[in-house]
C-alpha cells in the first residue's frame, strides 16, 4: 500500500519533469506548453501501466514454475487481449472487403470493440449450433474405463489425464464436452427467455399504447408493482415455489425458470414498447389506418411494429443479457438450471474450488475461469454490439 | 418550499402504497405453495389431528385475508415468524428462547449485510465521481476509451466471474486478502474489514462502472450549455469549469443514479456473498430458497424489497432537492 502511493507521487514526479523537459527540449512547441499537468500525468502513468504489463508478461514466461505460475493468467489475459483485437482488425478488414455494399459500409464504420462484438456473437452462434460436432462425448455421457474426479489441467502427477484437458467431474463427465455444450443450453435457453419475454411485453405494450384507457392502466400498474421488487430476489423467491410444484406436476423445473424469467423482464420490454407506441400512435398514417377501418392486430403488427423495431432490437440485444446474467446467477446460486443439463452457471460453482490451486497448477484452476469467462465474454461481446448500435442510431458525436 | 413539501409527501405516500401492494404480492406468491406450514413440518406421516391442531395455534385456519393483516401485524411489530428450519413443537407453545425466529436469525446477518454495503459505497461512490469526472475532462482520449472498455466489460461481467478473478489475483496468486470472510460477532473492526474487503471490491467493481459512465454522461450533458461555454471564454482552466460550473449541476443526476446503485448492491449482495460465504443477509436468503424454508424467504424478500424501494425513493426524493427550480418556486 505505501509502495503503491509512492509510486504515484514517483509518478507525479516524472510527470513534472517530462513536460519540464518537452517544454525545454522542442524550445516550448505548441504541443508541450499547453499541455495540462493531467494529460502529462496521464502518458506516464500510461508508459508505467504498459512497462509493467510487459514486465509481468516476460515474467511468465520464466524458467522458475513458481514465477511463472504467478504470472500465468496475466500472461493469457495479455496474450488473449492481443489476438482477440488482431482477430476483430483481420474481421473487420474482411467485412469491408466482401459481402453486400450496404454491409461493406456498415463495417466501414465500425469500431474495433464492435467488430470483436460481432465477431464473438458469431463464434458463439456456431458453437451453439453445432456443439455435437465439437464436443469429443456427450454433455451425459459417462465415458466408460475413466474414472471420476479427473483434475483439469492434464497434468498426471496432480491426479490429471492428458486426455482430458479439462478433466471430468463427478461422475466421470468430460467437462471439456459439457461446456461446449454449455453453450447450446445456457445460451439457448437464454435467448428463448428472452424471446418470450419480447413476446409478452411487447404484445402487451403496444396493446396498452394502442387501446390505453382501463387496460393500459392496469396493465402499467401491474407492471409497477412487479418492477418495485429486485427481479433476482423475485426470481428466487418464485423459483422456490416452483420448485416445490415441479415435481408434483411433472414438468422439468427449467421450464418454470424460463416462464418465471420471462414474465420479470418482460415488464422491462412492456416499459419501453408502451412508451415506443405512444409515440406511433399519434402519427397520421396511424389515425389513416384506422379511418381505414383497419383492425387491432393490423394497427399493431403492420403498422407500429415495422416503425418500432430499432429501439426494441437494441433493447432485446441487451435484455438479453440481462436474461443471460440472471439465469447464469440462478444457476451458480443452484436453482436455475438444472443437471443433467450441462450449463456454464452450475459448472462455475461446481468447479470454483480449483481457483485455490492456481499457486502450483495454473491449469487446474483455468476450468472454472473459462466457464465464468464464457459468460462473461458473451454479454460483453453484446454490449459492445449493442453500444455501437445506440451510438449510430442517436447520431451522437458528442 | 410548500410546494416541495407536497411533492415529498406525495411521494412518501406513493412509496408506502408501493410497500403495501409489494408485501400482498409476496404473500401470495407465498400461498401459492401446494399444502401448507403444518403439513410441510409434519411430513407426510401426519394424522389430521396433529396438522389441524398445529393450524389451529399458527392461525392456518383463518381466511388468507385475516392471515395477512396477521402476518403484516407481526412484520410491523417486528416479528416475522417462525423458521421452517430451527421449527420445533417448543417455538410453537411459546416455551421456546426466541433464537428460532426468523427476526432472531436475521438481525446479525442484516448487519453484517447493511456493513458491506457501506464498506462498498465509501469506496466506490468517490472513486466513480473522480474517474467519472476525469473522463468527462479527458474525453475522447486513450484514457476515457479504456475507461470505457473497461467499464462496459466490468458491467457485463457476472458478479461471480469479477469475485474468482479478485480471488485468483488478491488472495490465491498473492495473498493480500483472506478468500473467505468468515465474520463473527465481537471481532475487532480492523479484521472484519479485512475479511469483507474482498467481497467489497467486487461489489464495487459491479457498482462503480455504472456510476463512472452515468457521471460521465452527466457532466457530458452539461458542456453544450451555454454558461459553460462563458466559462471557458473566461479562460477557467478544463479542470475547474467542470469541478465549479458543471459537477454542481450534475449533481442531481449523479445522486440519483448512486441511489439506484446501492438498491443494485441489494441484489448483487446475494452473488457476492454466496462466492465468499460472506455470514449476511443475501448468503441467509439462498439457502432458504435451496430448503424452502418459506417464512424466512418470505421475509428476506420483503426486506429486500424494503431496501429497494426505499431508496429509489430517496433517489426520487433527493433529485427533486437538489433541483433549484423547484426548491424556489417563483
Amino acid at each position: 500500500m505505501i509502495w503503491f502511493v509512492a509510486a504515484l507521487l514517483g509518478m507525479a514526479a516524472i510527470a513534472w519533469v517530462f513536460r519540464f523537459a518537452g517544454q525545454t527540449v522542442t524550445g516550448n512547441a505548441p504541443r508541450f506548453r499547453d499541455m495540462p499537468y493531467g494529460v502529462a500525468y496521464g502518458y506516464v502513468l500510461g508508459t508505467v501501466v504498459v512497462l509493467w504489463l510487459a514486465w509481468a508478461y516476460m515474467q511468465g514466461l520464466s524458467e522458475d514454475t513458481a514465477i511463472a505460475n504467478k504470472f500465468f493468467f496475466l500472461r493469457i489475459a495479455i496474450e488473449g487481449f492481443i489476438i482477440f483485437a488482431i482477430a476483430a482488425w483481420l474481421f473487420r478488414i474482411l467485412g469491408r472487403t466482401i459481402g453486400t455494399a450496404w454491409s461493406r459500409k456498415m463495417f466501414r464504420s465500425m469500431p474495433l470493440t464492435a467488430s470483436f462484438g460481432i465477431l464473438t456473437i458469431l463464434i458463439y452462434a456456431i458453437l451453439a449450433i453445432f456443439a455435437p460436432a465439437f464436443a469429443p462425448y456427450g454433455q451425459e455421457q459417462i465415458i466408460p474405463g475413466v474414472a471420476a474426479n479427473i483434475v483439469p489441467g492434464g497434468d498426471v502427477a496432480l491426479g490429471g489425464n492428458p486426455d482430458f484437458p479439462l478433466g471430468t467431474d463427478q461422475i466421470g463427465r468430460d467437462i471439456m464436452s459439457r461446456l461446449i455444450y454449455g453453450a447450446q443450453n445456457t445460451v439457448g435457453i437464454a435467448f428463448a427467455t428472452t424471446l418470450l419475454a419480447f413476446l409478452l411485453g411487447g404484445t402487451f405494450g403496444f396493446l396498452a399504447a394502442t387501446l390505453g384507457g382501463w387496460l393500459d392502466q392496469i396493465l402499467s400498474r401491474l407492471v409497477d408493482v412487479l418492477m418495485a421488487i429486485p427481479s433476482l430476489i423475485f426470481a428466487l423467491l418464485l423459483m422456490t415455489i416452483a420448485s416445490v410444484w415441479a415435481p408434483q406436476l411433472g414438468i422439468p423445473l427449467t421450464v418454470f425458470m424460463v416462464l418465471i424469467i420471462a414474465v420479470i423482464d418482460s415488464t422491462r420490454v412492456f416499459r419501453l414498447a408502451r412508451a415506443v407506441g405512444q409515440n406511433i400512435v399519434v402519427m397520421d398514417y396511424i389515425e389513416a389506418a384506422k379511418l381505414r377501418g383497419e383492425g387491432l392486430g393490423y394497427l399493431v403488427f403492420k403498422e407500429i411494429l415495422p416503425n418500432a423495431t430499432a429501439p426494441l432490437l437494441a433493447e432485446f440485444g441487451l435484455r438479453f443479457c440481462f436474461v443471460f446474467l440472471t439465469i447464469a446467477a440462478l444457476s451458480f446460486l443452484g436453482v436455475g438450471i438444472q443437471p443433467p443439463l450441462a450449463d456454464w452457471g452450475t459448472m462455475v460453482r461446481d468447479l470454483g474450488g480449483f481457483v485455490n490451486y492456481a499457486q502450483f497448477a495454473p491449469l487446474a484452476a483455468t476450468a472454472p475461469l473459462l466457464a465464468a469467462g464464457a459468460i462473461a465474454l458473451l454479454t460483453v461481446a453484446v454490449n459492445f454490439v449493442v453500444d455501437w448500435m445506440l451510438h449510430k442510431s442517436s447520431g451522437l458525436k458528442e | 418550499m410548500g410546494n416541495v413539501l407536497t411533492i415529498i409527501l406525495q411521494r412518501l405516500a406513493l412509496g408506502a402504497l408501493t410497500l403495501l401492494i409489494v408485501s400482498i404480492v409476496i404473500f401470495v406468491a407465498v400461498n401459492l405453495l401446494p399444502g401448507d406450514f403444518a403439513q410441510n413440518i409434519l411430513g407426510q406421516g401426519a394424522t389430521p389431528e396433529a396438522v389441524d391442531s398445529i393450524r389451529r395455534d399458527l392461525g392456518l385456519d383463518q381466511p388468507p385475508v385475516t392471515r395477512y393483516f396477521d402476518w403484516l401485524g407481526g412484520v410491523l411489530q417486528g416479528d416475522l415468524g417462525t423458521s421452517f428450519a430451527q421449527a420445533n413443537f417448543a417455538s410453537f407453545t411459546g416455551t421456546d428462547s426466541g433464537a428460532t425466529t426468523v427476526a432472531a436469525q436475521i438481525a446479525p446477518r442484516f448487519a453484517n449485510t447493511m456493513f458491506l454495503a457501506m464498506v462498498t459505497a465509501i469506496i466506490a461512490v468517490p472513486l466513480s465521481i473522480t474517474l467519472g469526472v476525469l473522463a468527462a475532462l479527458y474525453r475522447n482520449s486513450v484514457f476515457d476509451r479504456a475507461a470505457n472498455i473497461t467499464t462496459l466489460s466490468s458491467i457485463s461481467s457476472p458478479e461471480f466471474f469479477l469475485a474468482y478473478i479478485l480471488i485468483l489475483f488478491l488472495a490465491v496468486l498473492n495473498p493480500i486478502l483472506p478468500s473467505l470472510s468468515n465474520i463473527y460477532e465481537g471481532m475487532a473492526f480492523s479484521e472484519r474489514l479485512q475479511k469483507s474487503l474482498l467481497p467489497a471490491l467486487t461489489l464495487t467493481l459491479v457498482v462503480t462502472a455504472h456510476m463512472m459512465r452515468m457521471t460521465r454522461a452527466a457532466i457530458i450533458n452539461l458542456l453544450a450549455s451555454p454558461y459553460i461555454e462563458m466559462a471557458r471564454l473566461k479562460g477557467l482552466s478544463p479542470m475547474r469549469v467542470i469541478v465549479k460550473h458543471a459537477l454542481p449541476n450534475a449533481l442531481a443526476p449523479i445522486i440519483n443514479v448512486i441511489a439506484l446503485n446501492l438498491a443494485y448492491l441489494i441484489t448483487g449482495v446475494v452473488v457476492v456473498e454466496v462466492v465468499f460465504v460472506y455470514p449476511g443477509i443475501g448468503q441467509l436468503f439462498v439457502d432458504s430458497v435451496k430448503i424452502r424454508d418459506i417464512p424466512v424467504v418470505q421475509a428476506c424478500c420483503l426486506i429486500f424489497a424494503t431496501a429497494y424501494i426505499l431508496l429509489n425513493l430517496t433517489a426520487d426524493i433527493m433529485s427533486i432537492l437538489s433541483n433549484p427550480r423547484l426548491r424556489h418556486p417563483k
